[in-house]
């Protein structure tokens, strides 16, 4: 290779190597993500107090309601109550760590797409939604639920938590995202996050009710579609709106 | 700094007796005009201040959401204001809708409150979120982060409104009166007049609030800028405001 090509051949490397590396934001995402995942499995926080809080709530209800099992309506309430309850305990985690020790500033310093955050944190609080939910539901089954029900039923429950847990996690992560810059961030975060999640706890009782009863119901569609509707509009306005929560 | 003559007083000179005439006339015509219900008596009379309420509560609430949407694009001061506005006076719309609904229900169930009434448990639900919005303003201390937050909360809540009223809905069986729905269900001709005259009374009445607010907001914002030029030093605000400042024009 003679000299001028060399030069011509090195050029491009070493121009490439001066502009930051553009990061996509699935890999962004991913890193977010990875992180997250590795920081509860070290130094298991939010997952271990939402599943205490879980099993708890489920004894409160025992005695509370006086009933020794639980079927239908009581049943879906009692589940949906203690799920949504949980899901603010890590919905309230959410943001923390990354504005005390710095890891917002240093994400909003990075060339990434600011959705890659976003995704990373509603996939974060998802995959602890559902962690808890292995756990809790089973458990309320064992404890409260009277009707054990059936394979097909057990599948369209986890089909109407999924369709729920979206909503949370979504919901969850615009209002964590918002309150963890205000003073009173835990209290924003309850009162913001309950009555949002209300629509969603409508479809998710009605959807589970006759999944819970005696009999062989199945889910009504038309609240699955609900549920769908719901996550499928927040998750636009979350992509749309959460830029503007983490601009500075 | 110069101070403008135009405050918003001149088109509030013209709403303000607009309004009064309007809200007047379409309870006149409600109480001496419009016939008296059949089934329900004279209490059925309460649809003229009620629905009026609730329409212009959703329109309100919509147009703050709107407003919001026109902040986060523009970044323009005034359209924070608008939102907040239109959100604060909807909230005080929302419990004329929620208390007058409440005694109709009295009135023609027996029971202050009932749960399988779908609009107005939507309306309670959107009135516990909207309760939101001024911890939210108030718990933020930077300014343009208030309004910036302030905003996307707006617009959050205005795309949930129409949501909640979907699965509010369609949770509970239909025991409402469709006043607007089903092919003018349930209004005969001769209330007709009066119950629109009503409506329109109700959203010139919202714009008057929302215009007077804002007219008041402003003067404060000029007074303030007056008293700095004259040498006089701004008083230390006490505590902070859920309140959007504006700059003096």
């Amino acid at each position: 290779m003679s000299a001028p090509e060399q030069a011509r051949a090195t050029v491009p490397r070493s121009s490439q190597a001066s502009v930051p590396r553009q990061v996509g934001t699935l890999a962004a995402t991913r890193a977010v993500l990875g992180k997250e995942l590795r920081l509860e499995r070290r130094a298991p926080q939010t997952l271990v107090a939402m599943a205490i809080f879980s099993a708890t709530a489920f004894v409160i209800f025992h005695f509370a309601l006086q009933r020794d099992t639980l079927e239908g309506g009581l049943a879906a309430g009692v589940l949906w109550v203690t799920l949504t309850l949980a899901a603010l305990l890590g919905i309230g985690r959410s943001f923390v760590a990354d504005r005390d020790e710095g890891g917002l500033d240093g994400f909003l310093l990075a060339p990434v797409d600011r959705t890659a955050l976003l995704a990373a944190k509603v996939l974060t609080l998802l995959v602890f939604l559902v962690a808890i939910e292995l756990v809790a539901v089973p458990l309320f089954a064992l404890l409260l639920l009277e009707p054990t029900p059936s394979a097909g039923q057990w599948l369209q429950l986890a089909a109407v938590l999924a369709l729920a847990d979206i909503g949370i996690a979504v919901i969850g992560t615009l209002v964590a995202a918002m309150a963890v810059r205000t003073r009173a961030r835990d209290l924003i975060t309850s009162i913001l996050v309950l009555p949002l999640c209300i629509p969603l706890i409508i479809g998710a009782s009605q959807a589970s009710e006759p999944l819970l009863s005696a009999g062989t119901g199945g889910a009504p569609a038309r609240w699955l579609a609900v549920l769908a509707l719901y996550d499928l509009i927040f998750g636009l306005l979350a992509w749309a709106l959460f830029d503007y929560l983490v601009e500075d | 700094m110069p101070t403008s003559k135009r405050l918003y007083g001149n088109r509030l000179a013209i709403l303000a007796p607009l309004a009064t005439v309007v809200v007047l006339a379409s309870l006149a015509l409600a109480f001496f005009q419009a016939p008296i219900e059949a089934d329900q008596g004279f209490s059925q009379k309460i649809i003229y201040i009620h629905v009026p309420l609730a329409i212009t509560t959703l329109i309100g609430f919509i147009y703050g959401g709107i407003c919001a949407i026109q902040y986060l694009r523009s970044g323009n001061p005034r359209d924070d204001l608008r939102s907040y506005t239109a959100i604060h006076q909807s909230l005080i719309f929302c419990i004329g809708a929620l208390l007058t609904g409440m005694i109709w229900a009295k009135a023609s169930w027996g029971q202050w409150w009932v749960w399988d009434e779908p609009t107005l448990v939507s309306f309670l639900i959107v009135f516990l979120l909207y309760c939101t919005y001024q911890p939210l303003r108030f718990s933020i201390e930077d300014p343009e982060r208030q309004s910036r937050y302030a905003a996307v909360f707006a617009v959050v809540a205005g795309a949930f409104v129409p949501l909640n009223f979907i699965a509010v809905r369609l949770a509970d069986p239909l025991i409402h009166p469709r006043v607007l729905g089903t092919a003018e269900g349930g209004l005969t001709n001769g209330m007709k007049p009066a119950f629109y005259l009503g409506i329109l009374g109700a959203l010139l009445l919202f714009f008057t609030l929302c215009r007077y607010e804002m007219a008041n907001k402003h003067t404060r914002a000029q007074l303030k800028a007056l008293k700095r030029r004259f040498g006089q030093d701004a008083p230390a605000r006490a505590g902070r405001s859920s309140a959007p400042e504006v700059p003096a024009q």
